[in-house]
């Protein structure tokens, strides 16, 4: 009774011949990352050693190591974050547990969005008009780290909304009803259950923002510097100018250089991008609810 | 200690009782509803200094018909002429390669991931996509300068591999993850009821596809391809670095061209603060801003259309 027509055989034949070429198109898809990150290596690996990685740069970046772009990198991302992560957690705490829906959050919505979406060079003018020469923060760490601030803030505001959403309401409600008030009930229940996801968000915003070139190329990266910053209002070398600067620029750089350089720098991304997927996965493993 | 017992029971008849942790929590709701505007006042700021910086070119040497229609963008010969079309043209010829590259794999991979794949696949497939979302722009850049075209060169054997076909894979390559993620997204959204009525009535796998969940997740579909649009439309690193960056109208896809995102990357540096040149980078930067955000805006309409159907 229930054998295989001739029909019900072809069927399964193109269901099968479907799913083969939607699942080639996917790896199509996937491999470019397998691909690069494997030339990468394979060209850029034999420039990596320690003095690549801990000497000054020399000859307008021809020859030598990357230690102050390393340094410049670490240096632009710390302030960036000390500025975001205190607005966006504001701004997601607001949006989770406190806006009413009504137009101020949809605006509000609206303008997370479209900071995301406008274009990283329209940031980098931004960044010019209002950090350089208007608050007179000249070319400087301080004005390229705000710029990237404002430009990473989705990413944070986006993250930590997530995973304060999902602390389930159950939990608010256990908390009100024994006459804590609604920051308490924040600050004792909902951020306990949802710091590790609002981690993970920042350490993506980490990865972001120290990949970022348009908007410190003209707000306080330098081609060549070959000294350690000394505080916020000093330009700095960063590893994603250093790279645009060596491929484009400058003159004279082995092609070995060039591919360390990408090979660091994409590490310095990936790793912490795998980070905050692994942190997610042994998240999920764990919730409570 | 019977003093303060009758005074916690005042606290508890007494409804308007303010103690501390009120005033605390006034201050944290105010704090916090700081932090909720401060994207708006962002984004306000940055339409502000963008406008600012262009409104000096707009209001003089500003000319339409030059800006939308001429070829000539020459911002430092003795007698400039700021004629962008051949940058719109750069951008839209770059955009539009990305997008014939991208759109059909974009969708392709998102609707194996939604509908196909399962468990272990599944979840390395989304890291695989996830990891290709966070290649900085400078590195895709590089890519199409360093591998892609030397590829080019030796492929079609034409003498410059940095153009429209080298921008246009690149940048295909960095709107796909986002495509995929929230096209997927739009499919995982269609309700399994809709799958199970589909699979009791005798569809095939297929059929259910085409037939039941592309139609119902087509608005979310649509917002996906809007905002690698946007995406591929405000790239600047890899556009300036792989497009051979040469100011003309595109006749074939070897063709160097200038995208105006690049352009503005590559002229700010050596341009005095407050000259008119300065400020025509800015109008560009004004372009790149409406556009960029009737996108946004366009494709946060259609999503919402999905929502409250």
């Amino acid at each position: 009774m229930f054998e295989a027509t001739a029909l019900s055989e072809r069927n399964r034949r193109i269901q099968g011949l479907i799913k083969t070429l939607f699942g080639l198109m996917t790896v199509l898809l996937a491999l470019p990352v397998l691909i690069i990150l494997g030339l990468l290596i394979y060209n850029g690996a034999p420039a990596i050693s320690l003095e690549f990685l801990f000497s000054d740069p020399a000859s307008q970046g021809s020859a030598g190591g990357i230690f102050p772009a390393i340094v410049g990198t670490i240096w632009l991302v710390a302030v960036a974050l000390i500025a975001s992560v205190p607005v966006g957690v504001a701004a997601a705490i607001y949006l989770s547990e406190y806006a009413p829906d009504n137009w101020l959050t949809r605006l509000i919505n609206l303008a997370i969005i479209n900071l995301a979406g406008v274009p990283s060079i329209v940031h980098a003018l931004f960044g010019v008009g209002a950090f350089v020469i208007f608050a007179g923060f000249g070319r400087s760490i301080l004005a390229a780290s705000l710029t990237l601030a404002i430009m990473t803030l989705p990413v944070v505001i986006v993250a930590t909304r997530e995973s304060l959403q999902a602390v389930p309401q159950s939990f608010r409600e256990a908390c009100w009803n024994m006459g804590a008030t609604r920051w308490q009930t924040i600050r004792k229940v909902v951020l306990p259950n949802s710091i590790s996801g609002i981690l993970t968000g920042i350490i993506l915003e980490v990865s972001r923002t120290a990949g970022e070139t348009a908007p410190i190329m003209f707000t306080g990266a330098a081609a060549f510097l070959p000294f350690l910053p000394q505080g916020v209002l000093d330009p700095t070398m960063a590893m994603s100018y250093h790279l645009f600067y060596i491929s484009t620029a400058a003159v004279g750089v082995p092609d070995e250089m060039r591919f360390g350089t990408a090979l660091v720098l994409i590490s310095m991304v990936l790793a912490m991008n795998a980070v905050s997927i692994g942190f997610r996965v042994y998240l999920r493993g764990k919730k409570k609810w | 200690m019977p003093a303060e017992s009758t005074s916690a029971a005042s606290h508890m008849t007494d409804l308007d009782y303010r103690g501390r942790s009120w005033y605390v929590d006034r201050a944290v709701a105010a704090l916090v509803f700081v932090g909720g505007i401060s994207a708006v006042v962002f984004i306000l700021g940055i339409f502000v200094f963008i406008a600012g910086g262009g409104l000096g070119f707009l209001f003089g040497g500003f000319e339409p018909g030059e800006f939308f229609g001429s070829l000539a963008w020459r911002p430092t010969s003795n007698n400039p002429t700021y004629g962008a079309l051949a940058l719109i043209a750069g951008t839209a010829s770059v955009t539009g390669l990305a997008m014939l590259v991208s759109v059909p794999f974009s969708l392709g991979a998102a609707i194996f991931i939604a509908e196909f794949a399962t468990g272990r696949t599944r979840e390395a497939l989304k890291v695989l996509v996830e990891l290709l979302a966070a290649i900085p722009s400078v590195v895709w850049g590089f890519i199409g300068l360093s591998i892609m075209n030397p590829l080019i060169i030796e492929t079609f054997n034409v003498p410059v591999g940095l153009g429209v076909l080298n921008s246009g894979i690149i940048l295909g390559l960095m709107a796909a993850p986002i495509m995929t993620t929230i096209a997927e997204d739009a499919l995982k959204a269609v309700p399994d009821t809709y799958r199970e009525a589909a699979e009791a009535m005798g569809a095939t796998k297929w059929q259910i596809i085409w037939k039941v969940v592309l139609p119902a997740g087509k608005n979310g579909l649509m917002a996906a391809v809007l905002l690698g649009v946007g995406r591929g439309f405000g790239e600047t690193m890899a556009v300036l670095m792989a497009s051979g960056h040469a100011v003309n109208i595109p006749t074939s896809v070897f063709d160097s061209v200038s995208a105006l995102t690049a352009t503005i990357a590559a002229e700010l540096g050596e341009t005095p603060v407050g000259s008119q040149h300065y400020e025509a980078l800015f109008t560009l930067g004004i372009l790149l801003f409406v556009v960029t955000f009737i996108i946004n805006l366009t494709a946060d309409l259609v999503v919402r259309g999905v929502r409250t159907k």
